[in-house]
């Protein structure tokens, strides 16, 4: 029988799947489904009211839905943490793994569009950002640039991910002509994700927050940190509630990885704030605005400081082998880097970039109640996909769900 | 497209050669070009009859969309004299009035930053919120600020779905029918110069302004970006823009940058003259001077 | 050429008919009146100038006054005008032409209409009258690649007090916080 006519077994079997599940996770799945149907409504109103419904205005243009899309970019490139050990050196307790790392840069990537999607005008045009049918300003805008390597890194990732899959699901071993090219392939493209997202800040003059030829590393450092330390969360989570089995090695290795780009990431803040605050231009106003506040402005310095603080316990918490080996602290330290980086990433690159405005003036932006929910519902998108891919997926990778040439039952 | 034939009888035949030409028409129309920038005048022409009895309807009133084009060797320019501007801002309202800007929410595509004479032009010492009984105050002058139409746009650059460009005049403008509004150009403009229709743009009926230029001052819908045209329904026509004529003060000054007897062209020769950001390189066809 | 050269010769023939007199009176050259109205090309094409209702002709008063030349406050009449406008070294009959009042007249005593008052102005404010020309001073109206719509200074300068005056400003705009 060949692989193709498998195919409507395959998403039979897949349905099935996921419709079967403990009151935990039917719980999980009816909490996303909440925040779906909230977040779907709240944008709903947004369509039909406009974005006067954030807190976003010609001062602040962009805000939350920016800084989560930054932020997810960098959780999508991090699948490559993951990739570059298995696929180059071959190192087996992450390669068994590498699957989740992409099916986590999927689901971050449709967040990612997702976040593009809500944040602008005219949703009803997004087509005409699709070349052929609309017209991408390519090679010119930078924002092209970065449509064009989300969705071909979207696609690269859903086909490696789907493909080994669904060999699996055949009891059959991936095709590596076709598995290493893409894989080798989505190696620069995950770091030309982060990149191009980072130049799409980068490349503008009249932001001096962002205008820093450091930007683009600090994004790769910073991506490094937070994707990983979901991943390793989700690991144990796996670990705990299927009969996968995650090596100790394979974690503390990516807890290892994770210690170096942790360092890099403040290393890299330090230079930048050292050179923001030693030669003390004009252009230091930014950044005192984030770590100190400016006058009475002083909305984000909580923010700020608690990224520091959380970035540098991280830092401390996995620099010690022994600290990334206990399991309580290695969470923490997954925790801490999260926050510690959605804070960063986030509203800390977007804000502050824009605050004080172009003409000097102040308007300290926060996140509507509106874009609240339309975040968290994006979110639970993300989460619900994710789920759903981990539902099908860990059972052909723990080779419960497979094609038997006899019954052709799936279990 | 075929001339028209009509013999009296529709056949099925006919309707069906019909039906497949308005189909292949569909195609192309879908197909074809879609950005204002790219249509054959014709198509313009028949896009803007269309936006005229669109926007007659809505606002029961007469309104003309011209596409006056750019005149062969003008390049406009503009020049604003710092010593005499008093921040008045009879140019804000006046520029609302004739560019049919959104009275609820507000939109000015003018921002007077008042400025402290002991800190010189610093943007972070400005405030475009000055409400005091009179102007100009004591110590005090006014940087009046609008689309500074750059010569190397950083916001014509970034936009993703170009649709917004630099027409032949010197001119940025925008494509509202094309904009997605992901507001990019207004992270990329260092003078806050574009202006984003947060909700529903607003003109009560009686305000409205009827002669209109499909590249500027046509009512816009919400969710797209917008800015300063230097008035292009009205240059394009050899008016000053409404802001140079209403300046009660004479500060605002106008005309074609490649006439070497026009009023810019003295000012840029003949007094001392500024940019905004000069460092970033946009090279702004707006300048201010110092005319005393 | 040819202009230049009959105005040579209107010049020539003035001052040889006031040559006596003037000579007898000052030892210095006398002033050269100028004969008809300045070259078309000094003319700037403006509206009216922006006189008081019915203050104009000046002479429909002044003509029956006996002129007096002492500098005094003005009680009689004109007394709402305030001249702060150099007011230590100057009084009315220094740009108002004492012999007739319809007209003013520049420090070498040549004659200017009220048309032409920017002529006047610009004894001192030379710079001004040369960017005013240019278009560069003063309120813009017309066309930028047309007919250009001048004002006389006195349009937007009273001449007594050339000073703006202060204004009220137009609203602020509306602060970000404000759009719901």
């Amino acid at each position: 029988m060949s692989i193709v006519s498998q195919f409507p077994r395959f998403v039979a079997g897949s349905f099935r799947l996921v419709r079967r599940g403990n009151a935990a996770y039917w719980a999980w799945l009816a909490f996303l489904a909440v925040l779906i149907v909230s977040g779907a409504l709240a944008f709903a109103r947004q369509v039909s009211e406009g974005l006067v419904v954030t807190a976003m205005r010609d001062q602040v243009s962009w805000g939350f839905y920016i800084g989560n899309f930054t932020f997810l970019v960098g959780v999508a490139a991090a699948a490559v943490v993951l990739v570059i050990p298995a696929y180059i050196y071959d190192w087996k307790p992450i390669r068994e793994i590498v699957i989740y790392g992409e099916l986590l840069a999927v689901s971050a990537i449709l967040m990612c569009l997702l976040f593009v999607l809500v944040d602008i005008g005219r949703p009803d045009r997004f087509w005409h950002l699709i070349p052929g049918l609309g017209h991408l300003n390519f090679p010119r805008s930078i924002l092209a640039w970065d449509v064009l390597v989300l969705n071909i890194y979207f696609a690269i990732n859903f086909v490696v991910a789907t493909h080994i899959l669904y060999r699996a699901f055949n009891g059959r071993h991936y095709d590596t002509r076709i598995v290493v090219p893409l894989v080798l392939l989505s190696i620069p493209m995950a770091v030309g994700i982060h990149t191009v997202t980072a130049f799409l800040f980068n490349g503008l003059a009249a932001r001096p927050y962002w205008n820093s030829s450091i930007l683009a590393p600090q994004f790769l450092a910073s991506a490094f940190c937070s994707g990983p330390a979901i991943l390793l969360i989700l690991f144990q989570v796996l670990r705990r509630f299927t009969r996968f089995e995650i090596q100790d090695q394979a974690i503390s290795k990516i807890a290892e990885l994770m210690a170096y780009a942790l360092f890099l990431n403040l290393f890299l803040h330090g230079a930048e704030a050292f050179k923001e605050y030693y030669s003390d231009t004009q252009h230091l106003l930014y950044t005192r605005y984030w770590f100190s506040g400016l006058g009475e402005h002083r909305t984000l310095v909580p923010y700020a400081w608690t990224a520091v603080a959380l970035n540098l316990s991280a830092f401390l918490l996995f620099i010690i082998p022994a600290g990334r080996r206990h399991w309580v602290t290695l969470n923490l330290g997954c925790l801490a880097t999260y926050a510690g980086c959605y804070i960063d990433k986030g509203m800390g690159l977007i804000i502050p970039g824009l605050t004080p405005d172009a003409l000097g003036e102040i308007y300290e932006y926060v996140p509507s109640l509106t874009e609240l929910r339309v975040a968290a519902g994006v979110f639970a998108v993300g989460f619900l996909v994710f789920t759903l891919m981990l539902k099908v997926a860990v059972p052909i990778s723990l080779g419960e769900f497979q094609h038997e040439p006899d019954t052709g039952e799936a279990h | 497209m075929d001339p028209e034939k009509r013999p009296p009888p529709v056949s099925r035949r006919q309707f069906a050669s019909v039906a497949a030409a308005a189909a292949a028409g569909f195609i192309l129309t879908a197909c074809g070009p879609k950005r204002l920038r790219e249509l054959s005048r014709e198509r313009l022409a028949a896009l803007l009859e269309d936006l005229e009895k669109d926007y007659t309807k809505r606002f029961g009133t007469a309104v003309v969309v011209a596409d006056t084009p750019p005149i062969e060797g003008v390049t406009f320019a503009y020049a604003l004299d710092l010593s005499r501007c008093i921040g008045c801002r009879r140019c804000v309202y006046a520029c609302v009035e004739e560019n049919n800007q959104s009275r609820d929410p507000e939109v000015q595509w003018i921002r007077v930053l008042g400025m402290n004479k002991e800190k010189g032009i610093d943007f972070s010492e400005s405030d475009p919120y000055y409400q005091p009984a009179e102007v100009p105050e004591e110590g005090h002058f006014y940087v009046p600020v609008a689309c500074q139409q750059c010569r190397n746009a950083p916001c014509t650059k970034v936009c993703p779905t170009g649709a917004t460009w630099t027409e032949p005049d010197g001119i940025v403008v925008i494509d509202y029918d094309w904009c997605v509004g992901c507001r990019y150009c207004m992270a990329a403009c260092p003078y806050g110069a574009r202006h984003f229709n947060w909700a529903e743009p607003t003109i009560p009926r009686d305000h409205l302004n009827t002669k209109t230029h499909y590249l500027g001052n046509r009512p816009r819908p919400k969710g797209v970006v917008e800015k300063c045209t230097f008035c292009i329904q009205r240059v394009r026509a050899g008016r000053y823009p409404a802001c140079v004529e209403v300046c009660p003060v004479g500060a605002r000054k106008f005309g074609n940058l490649l006439d070497p007897k026009s009023e810019i062209r003295y000012v840029i020769e003949n007094k001392r003259v500024l940019v905004l950001k000069e460092e970033l390189n946009t090279m702004p066809k707006f300048f201010y001077f110092y005319g005393t | 050429m040819r202009g230049l050269y009959v105005m040579a010769l209107a010049l020539a023939l003035v001052a040889s008919a006031a040559a006596p007199v003037a000579l007898a009176q000052h030892p210095s050259p006398a002033p050269l009146p100028r004969a008809g109205p300045p070259p078309a090309e000094e003319r700037v094409e403006v509206p009216p100038p922006p006189f008081t209702d019915g203050i104009f002709p000046c002479t429909s008063c002044h003509a029956s006054l006996k002129v007096n030349r002492v500098r005094r406050p003005l009680a009689d009449m004109h007394g709402d005008i305030v001249l702060t406008h150099d007011e230590q070294h100057r009084w009315c009959l220094d740009c108002h032409d004492p012999d007739n009042r319809d007209w003013l007249h520049l420090a070498s005593g040549e004659k200017v209409p009220f048309e032409q008052s920017y002529l006047l102005c610009g004894q001192c404010h030379g710079e001004k009258l040369r960017d005013w020309r240019a278009g560069v001073h003063g309120r813009r109206t017309g066309e930028w690649n047309g007919h250009k719509g001048y004002l006389l200074c006195a349009h937007c300068h009273n001449p007594h007090q050339p000073r703006f005056r202060a204004v009220t400003p137009k609203p602020a705009p509306a602060r970000p916080s404000a759009a719901k």
